[in-house]
């Protein structure tokens, strides 16, 4: 789950790592207010989505004058921002950040990762900051330095007194940078963080460290302790069918094809998109009942993948382990009476209850192709989109 | 042999009283399983399915010499029972639990070294050796025994290559699901070191996704140290980046983490390597049939 820039610097001043002053604002009048309260001799306007790239997509904007502050605010505000990781639709920017603008003096990347490789914490830090940090470690690897955290004992102060010489900081500044990672490396443990990323982190005119922008990512299974963070959910950012499908239990992620599959299980779910992809068609989405999925639970996936205008062919691949194939049937069934189905539906089904399942549909006089096997639901679902099969 | 459980192995299950671990543990006793009983705190001293609750790993293993246990506790719960197992000796643990903090497994893992333990999963379908032992989720009915062994993260297409596999007349040395998270309890790579010792096990098939590096890791090793076909799949060609797909550790960072990438590089490491989740079962018994060619 990811909140927003505000948000995480919220979190820092409370945790005593340095942030620029800011105020969050929804209309270009409060960010001029904003903007006055503040005070100072410039300013600048930021772009308060889930995304990053901001920067280069025109969302961050300096001003001289506190009326650009409104302009800016003005312009941004209602807009749909693209950035090279929103997607060509781009995001509706609800909100901005206003802070005085600084003085920069040097520039640095600090992060924090589970590390997958070595399924720990990671200390990030590098010389280059401001810059994609994925970039500069295909680039020039030597100038990204990782420090491995021991759970054990959790990130010593000697680990970070290490990271910071290496990154080329010498002096004062080596205790100034240590503690910041300390204190970011605990709130990144007590927030159950997935990823905090400090870029730039940088050192101003006076021979301060600031967090000039600030992003976290937490852990979705550990919400349940972390109620503080979970309230800052902003679902906004998120498409309203995934959020819709996940109320009801449903893993759920909208494509551009015309395929709509609902499938049990992730990895089969996804397997089973690319054997569509491979008989010559794209799939429109990619849906996971999990496991032990009820009658409704089917027919709430069915609403769910015809809602999208693309589908124009329907496909279920369910093998039951957990699940129960005469469930899945009934559930069918039930989203077939209840919903205008005007596709063609292909239904593959396998394992526990296969017999009562194929049954009730078969008494149903419900009108579908049947499939036996994986190849043959993909290559069936690819011929009906061409009118070929029904 | 097979690897990890077999008909000697005496499970207990952890969260035994549940609903959901009632019902697996039945199953798995009507697989033959020996299910030597359970553990639940503070229903110590009771009887459910015929068999022992207690109220700590440590009287489970005292008692009943336990050393496979499954854990079925909520998810907030789970880091702890499976410390608990390990302190308690038992060998292999086995999380079916969806849904636990990533933090909380990177703890466990710190806390396993030093110990003999295996820990498959959590959010695992679980282990079979058919006809032997069952402690996972997955329907009995379709592992048949045989002589390939299986390495999956997901349990529902590790039950479509199974199913894939058995119409061809090909069964199951050991079949292991370890599941979608970003921090599994036991790798690929693990696994692949148990087949290539097991004398039970001719080829191995490893069923992969998007994300992370453990395939590639474990294909390497495989082509320097096992003598046995390797066959390979990933699954996640069609995902789009940054996504997570169902399973938490299903998200492509990176260029390396893409399905078509992952693939290009095991075929590099002279994996046989499956295109199409439907042609599973057929290259599994053509690389069979090439090797005896071979041989």
């Amino acid at each position: 789950m990811n909140i927003h820039e505000y948000q995480t610097k919220d979190l820092f001043r409370h945790y005593k790592i340095p942030v620029p002053e800011g105020r969050m604002a929804h209309s270009a009048n409060k960010a001029l207010t904003a903007a006055e309260q503040l005070g100072g001799e410039g300013w600048v306007v930021k772009a308060q989505i889930h995304a990053g790239g901001r920067g280069k997509a025109g969302g961050v904007l300096l001003a001289k004058e506190l009326d650009e502050v409104r302009e800016h605010a003005e312009k941004l505000i209602g807009s749909q921002l693209v950035t090279k990781q929103t997607g060509e639709q781009g995001r509706m920017v609800n909100r901005v950040l206003v802070e005085q603008m600084q003085d920069i003096k040097a520039e640095y990347y600090l992060g924090l990762v589970i590390n997958r490789a070595n399924q720990r914490i990671t200390l990030i830090a590098s010389a280059a900051g401001g810059m994609d940090i994925e970039e500069v470690a295909a680039k020039s690897p030597d100038k990204v330095i990782n420090e491995v955290v021991d759970p054990a004992v959790g990130l010593q102060d000697f680990q970070c007194r290490k990271v910071a010489a290496s990154i080329g900081l010498s002096g004062k500044q080596i205790n100034m940078a240590a503690r910041i990672m300390k204190r970011l490396y605990r709130c990144f443990r007590d927030k159950d963080a997935l990823m905090a990323e400090i870029n730039p982190l940088v050192i101003t005119g006076d021979g301060q460290f600031l967090a000039l922008d600030a992003k976290m990512s937490f852990d979705g299974n550990a919400l349940f302790r972390q109620p503080e963070i979970a309230d800052q959910r902003d679902f906004d950012e998120e498409d309203p069918k995934e959020v819709e499908a996940s109320g009801h239990d449903l893993n759920y992620i909208a494509l551009d094809g015309s395929v709509g599959c609902i499938v049990n299980g992730a990895g089969l779910a996804m397997a089973t998109m690319d054997a569509i992809s491979l008989y010559g068609g794209r799939p429109a989405n990619f849906l996971d009942v999990g496991g032990g999925a009820s009658p409704e639970k089917i027919a709430n996936a069915f609403r769910i993948v015809l809602e999208d205008p693309n589908v124009k062919v329907l496909m279920l691949n369910i093998y039951a382990g957990i699940n129960r194939c005469d469930w899945i049937a009934e559930g069918i069934v039930k989203a077939v009476s209840d919903l205008e189905v005007n596709v063609p539906i292909v239904v593959r089904l396998a394992g526990t209850n296969l017999e009562e399942g194929r049954k009730i549909l078969a008494d149903s006089g419900l009108q579908y192709i049947h499939a036996d096997r994986l190849s043959d639901a993909a290559e069936k679902s690819v011929k009906a989109l061409a009118g070929g099969a029904a | 042999m097979s690897i990890l459980v077999n008909k000697d192995s005496k499970v207990i299950f952890q969260g035994f009283t549940g609903q959901h671990a009632t019902f697996h543990a039945q199953e798995a006793i009507r697989m033959g399983t020996q299910v030597v009983g359970g553990v639940t705190p503070g229903k110590g001293g009771q009887t459910h399915i015929e068999r022992p609750v207690f109220d700590t790993v440590k009287d489970a293993v005292e008692q009943t010499g336990a050393d496979v246990s499954v854990v079925f506790v909520p998810p907030a719960f789970t880091a702890d029972a499976v410390m608990e197992a390990i302190d308690g000796g038992i060998k292999v643990i086995v999380v079916i639990t969806d849904g636990v903090p990533v933090q909380d497994m990177v703890r466990v893992k710190r806390y396993l070294i030093g110990h003999d333990t295996i820990i498959v999963g959590p959010n695992t379908a679980g282990v079979i050796t058919p006809e032997a032992c069952k402690v996972g989720i997955m329907p009995a009915h379709i592992y048949v025994p045989g002589r390939i062994g299986v390495v999956s993260r997901s349990g529902t297409l590790n039950y479509e290559a199974v199913e894939q596999m058995s119409e061809l007349g090909l069964g199951i040395s050991t079949s292991i699901s370890i599941g979608g998270d970003p921090v599994n309890g036991c790798d690929f790579l693990t696994l692949m070191k148990q087949f290539a010792e097991d004398d039970e096990t001719d080829a191995v098939l490893m069923i992969g996704e998007i994300g992370g590096s453990q395939e590639v890791e474990a294909a390497t090793w495989a082509r320097d140290h096992m003598d046995k076909p390797l066959i390979g799949f990933i699954a996640g060609a069609t995902a789009p980046p940054g996504r997570t797909m169902g399973h938490a550790g299903a998200i492509i960072s990176g260029e390396d983490d893409t399905a078509q990438a992952k693939m290009k590089r095991l075929a590099e490491l002279d994996v046989h390597v499956v295109q199409n989740a439907a042609e599973i079962g057929r290259t599994v018994q053509q690389s069979l049939e090439r090797e005896e060619c071979v041989a």
